[in-house]
């Protein structure tokens, strides 16, 4: 299988670049400043309490919430916006839409088309957005299934498989574009115990092979194996960041270590 | 009696008379009664009305395929499908405009569904019908500015666009609303996913949200359709040549009124007890991704299977 790794990989401009992040629902102030570069074949996991405004963090980054202040750019292009004539300018739905199509996103619920089967899932973006040929995509569809173990499944309905089975699949959907960045948004959040493994697991193997990833999730144990950088956040600022060991194997901030004493 | 005791306390015997797969049915007397009442009931009934000359049942059967019928029936059938397919689109755009988040689209969809559905059928044919009263031209103009084509609004408006055009506006308005609960229903994270992936609003629409929606959408479509036929009757009120037209056309020379009213009934009800047959189809057609029974990944197969 082709690895991920980004070419640019010395010239070390991030692929994604956030600074000053503020984003508020009406009078609700969720992100108050937020700056985090994460750079090509990083792997970063983002851990905070519930509200903290992780998901709504993530969901900034490819612009299904806009932000009122600050930028955010993934790989040189800023999300939702276009410089015209040394000034920014809001870009039209359809035009955001091109932008996102470099990015992967997994989500809590998996939100696979329940009217489509697997492979059709898979295959739909890469077609329908990417224009690629559809033999190609099917054969693609056909690895990526492989990869993670499903391809005995290509022809059922996701309401067919169990939630590890999709969410798998989901991460092959978002896979099948060739992303640049992939998002993840609690992707085991929705899982029962046992089938957190398989899908810990198809990320661990995608950490490897060099994708570029952001993860929000609860489990510490993914962190500290599969991580590059551990980010915490709480009330809408990032709290400590570092390497795994030293976020999470030696907290320096109250509120870090109050957060993840309830893990031990 | 010692050998029943002993059946009883022994797990091995317990278990053959409490295995399912022996329980039989006990008879149910009152169930056939009833049974034996409603059909006697039916059986009566028909009976009476086949027997009674006043129906006239020879006379049914004389102008069941008469051409004039026929001719009445393609009419009713036409404007039914044709009204139908206008209704749909332009209800599925009134449904968009309506869930837009742009004031103008949806206060003007709302202002649409609010006069199509607030006024009966009847009064908005004769309108359209007699346009010419109230716009004896109609053109095509700029706005306060010259006038680039003009007709005779008679010339336009026959019975005919009268009809389709009353029929198709009254049933976007039904539709829009019947296509807008259908779209509301689907998981709002579907529409976030495939915006996600990078598609277009039309795209995630026609090939995400539709589809799914369709499941909710088809039952009361087939309600409207099925009404839609009967609507139709309502255009003989302006000279249209539909399938009651045609029959009270009959009536007028013949005076067997109520052989003529059969005639068209018993169509009625065959056109609708078709159209059910195909709803069904359809229906399972769009339910197709709901089977758990893994076993049979091959739905293809099995709508292949169920259309013949
Ligand atoms: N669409 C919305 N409208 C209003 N408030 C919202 C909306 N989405 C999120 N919020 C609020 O923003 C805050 C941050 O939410 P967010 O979902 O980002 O938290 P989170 O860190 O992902 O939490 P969790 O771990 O529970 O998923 C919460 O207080 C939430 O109630
Ligand atoms: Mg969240």
């Amino acid at each position: 299988m082709t690895a991920f790794v980004q070419p640019d990989g010395i010239n070390t401009k991030p692929l994604v670049q956030a600074r000053n992040v503020h984003k508020a629902y009406e009078h609700l102030e969720v992100l108050k400043g937020i700056d985090l570069d994460v750079m090509s074949g990083e792997v970063v996991v983002i851990l905070g309490p519930s509200g903290s405004g992780k998901s709504t963090f993530l969901r900034c980054i490819n612009h299904l919430e806009a932000i009122q202040k600050g930028f955010i750019e993934v790989d040189g292009d800023q999300i939702g916006y276009r410089v015209k004539n040394d000034r920014l300018e809001k870009l039209s739905a359809n035009g955001i839409a091109k932008q996102r199509r470099k990015i992967g996103m997994v989500f809590q619920q998996f939100n696979l088309y329940p009217h489509m089967t697997v492979l059709q899932n898979i295959i739909e973006a890469p077609v329908g957005v990417h224009g690629h040929n559809r033999k190609e995509a099917i054969e693609t569809a056909k690895g990526l299934l492989q990869r993670v173990g499903l391809l005995e499944k290509a022809d059922n309905y996701p309401r067919q498989l169990s939630g590890g089975q999709q969410q798998r699949v989901a991460i092959a959907r978002a896979l099948a574009i060739k992303p640049k960045l992939m998002l993840f948004d609690e992707p085991t959040s929705a899982l029962d115990p046992e089938l957190v493994g398989e899908v810990l697991a198809t990320m661990k193997d995608l950490a490897k092979q060099g994708l570029t990833m952001i993860v929000v999730t609860h489990e510490i144990g993914f962190a500290r194996e599969a991580a590059d950088r551990v980010v915490f956040m709480d009330g809408g600022v990032i709290v400590e960041q570092g390497k795994p060991e030293e976020v999470i194997g030696n907290p320096q901030h109250p509120r870090t270590q109050a957060f993840l004493s309830r893990f031990l | 009696m010692s050998n029943n005791i002993t059946t009883n306390a022994a797990p091995s015997g317990a278990a053959d008379f409490r295995d399912v797969a022996t329980a039989h049915t006990p008879f149910r007397t009152w169930r056939l009664l009833l049974w034996l009442v409603i059909a006697i009931v039916v059986v009566d009934f028909g009976w009476i009305v086949a027997n009674n000359e006043n129906f006239g049942w020879p006379v049914v059967a004389q102008y069941f395929f008469d051409p004039t019928v026929i001719q009445g029936l393609y009419v009713s059938l036409g404007l039914t499908v044709v009204g139908m397919i206008l209704g749909v689109i332009v209800g599925l755009v009134i449904a968009i405009m309506r869930m837009s988040s742009d004031r103008l689209a949806s206060g003007f969809a709302s202002l649409f569904i609010w006069f199509f559905r607030g006024t009966p059928l009847l009064v908005q044919l004769i309108f359209w019908y007699n346009m010419s009263t109230l716009f004896p031209n109609l053109s095509i103009a700029i706005p306060f500015g010259p006038t680039l084509a003009s007709w005779d609004t008679n010339s336009v408006i026959t019975p005919m666009t009268a009809a389709i055009v009353g029929l198709a506006l009254n049933e976007a308005a039904y539709m829009a609303e019947i296509i807008r609960g259908g779209l509301i229903s689907v998981d709002r994270g579907q529409a976030e996913t495939a915006e996600a992936f990078g598609m277009t609003k039309a795209r995630a629409l026609w090939r995400i949200i539709i589809p799914q929606a369709m499941r909710s959408i088809v039952p009361p479509t087939g309600n409207q359709l099925i009404s839609m036929i009967k609507a139709t009757s309502l255009v003989s009120v302006i000279a249209m040549a539909d399938l009651l037209y045609s029959v009270q056309s009959i009536y007028n020379r013949t005076f067997e009124i109520i052989p003529m009213l059969l005639v068209a009934v018993l169509w009625y009800l065959l056109i609708t007890s078709i159209l059910n047959i195909g709803q069904n189809y359809i229906e399972a057609y769009y339910g197709r991704s709901d089977r758990r029974n893994a076993g049979a990944p091959k739905p293809v197969a099995v709508t292949e299977e169920a259309s013949h």
